[in-house]
């Protein structure tokens, strides 16, 4: 029973949020575009499927996911397991002893984004557009070794207190870089990848990682370095989407060079 | 969308050996299959940490179970409803929008989405309220709940503002077809030299504000809207010229919000 009222209480609040860009779609059809919209009963299932889908899939993710994320979050960042019970008040860290928290950083940022239905969708559309050629598991997977370096690098600065900005405009000067000699086509998908990995799934677990480690190391401050995961995150995938490009244009490259050798 | 290009269905071509009953079957099971693929990476993540690294048994096995199916119906249910609804809404509009020949109708409409989807979204609604504390905090404002919540709600008010601004511009750019690099890398410089100038306290939230704004409805529509966009102009490629709106619209909140923070 108990299940069921927040069942209704989570769909309640999509229904809030869904219900604001409805009204300004069928209010710009019907006054501005004067047109009524086709297949309408086709188009109202598919927005009862999508309500319905989002709230299952966050009803799922907050009983299944997100408490055990957190929960390992806090325990894998937690003093005790990096230093063993006996430590004493932490003074200063290495920033080698927090391997264990790298390496989940990726582990999670990469799982999470598998399974984040915005880049499923933008994937979906670019595997349309590109006639096949951009696959969609592709896409997801570059993206989602993206978040994983960049979740995995945001940790290491949360760890070693180094200044945000200084990643990010390195991030900025290769992500220029490699816009000179990626492939055209596939500029403007890897600029907009970026936007679409942290929503739904990641974000929470993102999230719970970067507090809990600016919590309990010594000289951070969650308020302020507890953010800017989110930001390694949507810059990361950047970079990855078009190294996957480079990658694929290079490897038919040197096919073609191959066959045309024999 | 061609039914053939939707990766979570799959069109067998021969019947099985129970004939037209397997094959409903099987197709009904596809998206739930694809799904299952998606999520299977995050439950291997969870369980190598939990019983090898932090040598614990997993809690609650059953409602995790359960939580799990959800997940997997909730996402076959959303794709499917993206194909039905919010792809063919946002190409429609889009052809519409061009066949009505106003531009600034078209404008006007980017910048409604935008601000629209945005000033609502929960996530940055969260993180607007988290901003007020760490202002609070650094005695930037006063600490009385009043200046706060005007803090946050002003900051909300700029994220959309930046969203919207950030469409419009989008939707300029695919209409007069330049490439979404140089505007893209100008944006990186503005957030470059903001950075600069804009109080310390305010960067992780500005930076982190870019990725927070699109939400899992507006990405397939704005989407939808650009890559409609694109094959309704002559002469627009949909892969060079109808990406690039969700780029923009996290570019432009981390300038503003640091404009923010400065003025404020």
């Amino acid at each position: 029973m108990d299940g069921l009222i927040h069942f209704g209480y989570t769909m309640l609040t999509m229904l809030r949020d869904v219900l604001p860009i409805m009204a300004i779609l069928f209010g710009f059809q019907i006054l501005v575009l004067r047109r009524p919209i086709k297949n309408q009963a086709r188009v109202a299932m598919g927005l009862v499927f999508v309500l319905l889908g989002l709230t299952l899939f966050l009803e799922g993710l907050e009983m299944a996911l997100f408490p055990i994320g957190r929960l390992m979050a806090t325990q894998l960042t937690a003093p005790e397991f990096i230093y063993g019970s006996q430590v004493g008040e932490l003074l200063s860290v290495r920033w080698s002893d927090y391997m264990w928290v790298y390496v989940f950083a990726a582990a999670i940022g990469f799982a999470t984004t598998v399974a984040e239905p915005a880049l499923l969708a933008v994937a979906m559309k670019a595997n349309q557009v590109s006639g096949g050629t951009i696959t969609v598991r592709g896409l997801r997977y570059a993206v989602a070794i993206g978040v994983a370096v960049g979740v995995a690098l945001g940790v290491f600065r949360i760890v070693t207190g180094t200044p945000l900005h200084w990643y990010i405009i390195c991030g900025y000067i290769v992500v220029m870089i490699q816009t000179t000699f990626a492939p055209k086509l596939i500029i403007p998908l890897a600029y907009d990848s970026g936007g679409v990995t942290t929503s739904t799934v990641t974000v929470p677990l993102v999230a719970a990682l970067g507090l809990g480690l600016a919590e309990t190391i010594p000289g951070r401050s969650p308020i302020l370095d507890g953010f800017g995961l989110i930001a390694f995150a949507s810059l990361f995938p950047i970079m990855a989407v078009m190294a996957y490009a480079q990658l694929v244009e290079w490897k038919a490259r040197r096919l073609k060079l191959r066959t045309e050798q024999e | 969308m061609h039914p053939a290009d939707n990766p979570l269905v799959t069109h067998p071509h021969k019947k099985g050996p129970f004939g037209g009953i397997w094959t409903k079957i099987r197709k009904a099971s596809e998206p739930l299959i694809e799904s299952a693929k998606a999520l299977l990476p995050i439950l291997l993540v969870i369980g190598f940490f939990q019983l090898l690294v932090l040598r614990q048994p997993i809690p609650n096995m059953g409602q995790m179970l359960w939580g799990a199916l959800l997940v997997l119906l909730g996402l076959a249910l959303f794709v499917r409803g993206l194909q039905m609804a919010l792809f063919p809404i946002g190409e429609e509009m889009a052809h519409n929008f061009v066949r009505k020949g106003n531009l600034w109708w078209l404008l006007i409409f980017a910048f409604t989405l935008g601000f629209g989807t945005t000033v609502a979204e929960p996530a940055l609604i969260a993180i607007s309220q988290e901003a007020a504390r760490i202002a609070a905090a650094g005695q930037v404002i006063g600490n009385s709940v009043e200046a706060q919540n005007s803090y946050a709600t002003g900051l909300r008010l700029t994220v959309a503002l930046a969203v919207g601004i950030a469409l419009v511009v989008g939707v300029f750019r695919i209409l007069k077809g330049w490439p979404v690099q140089y505007l893209i890398i100008g944006g990186y410089f503005g957030v470059v030299v903001m950075t600069f100038f804009a109080p310390p306290e305010i960067i992780g939230i500005a930076y982190d504000s870019g990725g927070v704004t699109t939400s899992t409805v507006t990405v397939p529509l704005v989407a939808a809207l650009g890559i409609g966009l694109a094959h309704s102009i002559h002469g627009r490629d949909p892969l060079i010229d109808g990406f690039g709106l969700i780029a923009f619209a996290s570019l432009t909140p981390m300038i503003f919000v640091m404009a923010y923070g400065m003025l404020y």
